[in-house]
């Protein structure tokens, strides 16, 4: 991006921002939305998409890595889209932010599996399945949290790891991004 | 479903190909322009009835990126959206040229597309293309119908988004299945409220405030106009501000005729190759109002030495035009007829208490009428061989009439036409800025011409342009569509053998046209009237023939290739320092 220099703050340097946004659930809304963060030409590191409690309404997690004018941007632009109903930019201090991840880890014998079970239970995870050479836990927080675990979980070695991307909200009683009360309309 | 406000009929079951007919009716289509083909003849089927009620009229098209630049032509001319329509695979994909223009420049379109049956969506069955995936990025919003009972919402959805807020080109695919079912549906009536989309048209009032402050207070103070005044028809707003206040005007391409050129405080197009007048002051004014328009570079050159000084207001519908290019210090979203209402009245309560006019405001409206003078240089050029196309914009300006409409090729004889004629209504200069696509101007005054009948549309091309879509001469014969073809014919790709000489040290690399086509043989060919002028005296006489003539008259004007278009400039440099053109430094000397 061009930008004017006489009034150009430090507003260029490149962070990782989490992008929380309410769209209809609607065929190729997913497409349209990483269309346009892709031609502003921003990495999207984590992407977690799920319904909200109202039918018809996905909400949508995003972390990119960009500057916080090009972002904006980013943001404008997909408020545009007629199936994107809400944007907030979500910021880690005000917020909760978690990542689910499923790790499968080798325990070839009695000491490994030991020694890994009380990693889980300091990190509060849960041991979801079992095999006698390997088993699969599950490990919520932060994903530094989880970064730090999977660097223990490496010396017995990892045999493969799935990780949701982060989802968030805001801290305190209000709804960001807030659910719009215009009625949906109704075609697919 | 039961009936509920905001849907006045239910139909009992409707075959869908009736149902688009029907929605395309109540939202006032008077013309499509298209191609038929195995995915979308079915709606043509079904179309004929209306057709022959008089309610509609079918324009067949020899190419679908005419169909699509012919919509974009009504569209821009009338004011109402522009329709056109084309056949699944390779006919949607003939239109995506066309919908990329109408994107670019903002233009209300709405492309509709066979697609082949929904069962048969995603196998790459015949004539198969994912033409939502492929104009996602150059639509405002698109749509694939898949039931029936969705028709009428979707065709009403997509107009209204192609209408309102910054206009667009909407896309919506149907495929044959939807065409031939039948279902129960629903028509509704009035504005849709769609929960994703609001666009602002008040601007906020404070912000006004602080604008109609800065405007009243400001020493110099300019106005950048551009599409967006035509497109909200914000034209008597923008003139009564201006006198009001003693304000110059400059315009961007898109903006010309927002304001008539001939206007005391109008100093014509500002940019690239915009008026020496207009880019030697817009640096120099303390406050800039920009109404409309979205800071292309095309306008600001190079950003680091653009308005450096100046305070900005900035009127655009889009909030995403905000601070994009150039950072603002009065940000105002909203329409711009509204908000320039809003900015006359606050000024109206702003004048009582205070005087306008100091003496420094006078001395900049005076340095501004000097420039504008020494600008007005047409009348220098000469009847000269080989001849200048500065003379045929001279004759041109002659001949035009108020509501006269030029259309433009992409190249010099674009430039040339945006640089020198003077328009003075809004909707009377349609060009393809954004993208600058070659074979746009005689698409696009065909439809022009349809939607305005009694003007007299002219589209001022090159020949490189114009044979990109000359073969829908066609269509101007057989639908009678009569328009004036003029063709600055420098047997090369002019804009850019400009470019070779002047930063490729005169390396002519394929812009050489060569000998052929003979235009006027061509025109033959469609039954219309061709005519090859090499001598100047010849083309005064031919203008005013064709105006009167009942049919398309094609124009071929032999033009010095040599002869390049200034002031210029040149890309990356500043605004305040364009390459001068010839007579500039003759007629202002200070
Ligand atoms: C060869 C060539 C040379 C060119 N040289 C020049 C040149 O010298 N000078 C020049 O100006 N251009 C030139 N152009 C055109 C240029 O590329 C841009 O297309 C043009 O400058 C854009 O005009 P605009 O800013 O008015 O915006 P448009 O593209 O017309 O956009 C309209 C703006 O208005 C806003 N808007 C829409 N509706 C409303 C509403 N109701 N209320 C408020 N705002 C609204 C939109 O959001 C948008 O920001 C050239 C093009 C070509 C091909
Ligand atoms: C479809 C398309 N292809 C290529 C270009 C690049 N281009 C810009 S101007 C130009 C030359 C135009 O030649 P012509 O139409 O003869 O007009 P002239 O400049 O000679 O008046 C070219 C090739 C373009 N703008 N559009």
């Amino acid at each position: 991006m061009t930008s004017n220099s006489r009034k150009d703050g430090n507003e260029n340097q490149v962070r990782k921002h989490i992008i929380a946004f309410i769209v209809e659930d609607r065929p190729g809304v997913m497409a349209r939305v990483t269309g346009l963060i892709r031609r502003r030409n921003f990495n999207i590191t984590q992407i977690s998409v799920a319904r909200t409690q109202i039918e018809n309404y996905t909400r949508m997690t995003f972390v990119v890595q960009g500057d916080s004018r090009t972002l904006e941007q980013a943001i404008k632009q997909l408020r545009k889209q007629v199936e994107v109903l809400k944007v907030s930019e979500l910021k880690p201090q005000t917020s909760v932010v978690r990542e689910l991840a499923l790790i499968k880890v080798k325990s070839p014998d009695v000491n490994a599996r030991n020694e890994i079970i009380q990693y889980i239970n300091i990190f509060r995870g849960n041991i979801i399945d079992i095999s006698p050479t390997s088993l699969i836990c599950e490990i919520t927080g932060d994903s530094e949290k989880i970064d730090a675990f999977l660097k223990l979980m490496n010396s017995f070695g990892v045999i493969e790891v799935a990780r949701t991307g982060i989802t968030a909200l805001v801290r305190g009683s209000e709804a960001r991004p807030k659910i719009p009360e215009t009625p949906y309309l109704d075609y697919v | 479903m039961t009936e509920t406000t905001g849907c006045d009929k239910k139909v009992p079951f409707m075959k869908g190909a009736k149902v688009i007919a029907e929605s395309l009716k109540r939202e006032k289509v008077k013309n499509i322009f298209g191609i038929t083909g195995g995915a979308i003849m079915i709606l043509y089927d079904a179309l004929q009835e209306y057709e022959k009620a008089g309610e509609l009229n079918n324009i067949l098209c020899r190419h679908e990126q005419v169909a699509a630049h012919a919509a974009e032509g009504y569209a821009r001319a009338s004011g109402e959206v522009g329709v056109c329509m084309a056949t699944s695979g390779p006919g949607a994909t003939n239109l995506v040229t066309g919908i990329a223009d109408a994107w670019m420049d903002s233009s209300s379109v709405v492309a509709l597309t066979g697609q082949v049956a929904t069962s048969l969506i995603g196998g790459d069955a015949f004539q198969e293309a994912d033409i939502i995936g492929i104009t996602m990025p150059i639509v405002k919003s698109s749509f694939q119908i898949r039931r029936v009972k969705d028709i009428p919402l979707i065709i009403k959805m997509a107009f209204q988004l192609a209408r309102t807020g910054r206009p667009g080109p909407v896309l919506v695919d149907l495929p044959k299945d939807i065409q031939v079912g039948e279902d129960e549906v629903y028509f509704y009536e009035g504005e849709l409220e769609i929960a994703g989309y609001n666009p602002n048209i008040k601007g906020h009032p404070l912000q006004i405030k602080r604008a109609a402050k800065a405007l009243l207070e400001a020493e110099r103070p300019l106005i950048i106009a551009g599409g967006g005044v035509t497109a909200s028809n914000a034209s008597p707003e923008l003139i009564e501000l201006v006198e009001m206040l003693g304000i110059p005007v400059v315009t961007t391409l898109m903006g010309k005729g927002t304001i008539p050129e001939d206007h005391p405080y109008c100093l014509g197009m500002v940019g690239m190759h915009g008026k020496m007048c207009a880019n030697l002051n817009i640096n120099k004014a303390d406050v800039i109002l920009a109404v409309g328009m979205r800071f292309d570079d095309r306008v600001t050159a190079d950003l680091t030495t653009f308005l450096t000084e100046s305070k900005i207001i900035h009127i655009d519908i889009d909030s995403a035009e905000i601070s994009k290019n150039v950072l603002v210090d009065y940000p105002i979203v909203g329409d711009a007829k509204t908000v320039l209402r809003q900015l006359i009245e606050g000024l109206k309560t702003l004048i009582t208490s205070s005087s306008s006019n100091s003496d420094k405001k006078t001395a900049w409206q005076k340095r501004i009428k000097e420039m504008r003078e020494a600008c007005d240089c047409l009348e220098e050029y000469e009847p000269v061989t080989p001849i200048k196309p500065q003379y045929i914009m001279k004759e041109l300006q002659k001949v035009l009439d108020d509501d006269s409409i030029v259309v433009t090729g992409v190249g010099r004889n674009q430039m040339w036409a945006a640089h020198h004629l003077r328009i003075r209504k809004p909707r009377r200069f349609i060009s393809s800025g954004g993208l600058g696509t070659m074979g746009f101007g005689f698409p696009a005054s065909l439809g022009a011409k349809v939607a305005k009948p009694d003007s007299w549309v002219v589209d001022v091309d090159g020949d490189g342009s114009f044979l990109m879509t000359h073969q829908d001469l066609a269509t101007s014969f057989v639908e009678n569509i009569p328009v004036t073809v003029i063709i600055l014919d420098d047997r090369s790709l002019g804009m850019v053998r400009q470019w070779q000489s002047l930063f490729f040290e005169k390396r002519f690399v394929e812009t050489d046209l060569g000998t052929v086509p003979d235009f006027v043989k061509i025109t033959e060919a469609y039954g219309l009237e061709g005519i090859r002028i090499e001598n100047p005296s010849e083309i005064g006489p031919a203008l005013r023939e064709a105006k009167k003539a009942d049919h398309t008259v094609v124009i071929d004007i032999a033009v010095d290739k040599n002869e390049n278009v200034f002031p210029m400039v040149p890309a990356g440099g500043s605004t305040d320092q364009p390459i001068p053109c010839e007579p500039w430094p003759r007629r202002y000397k200070k």
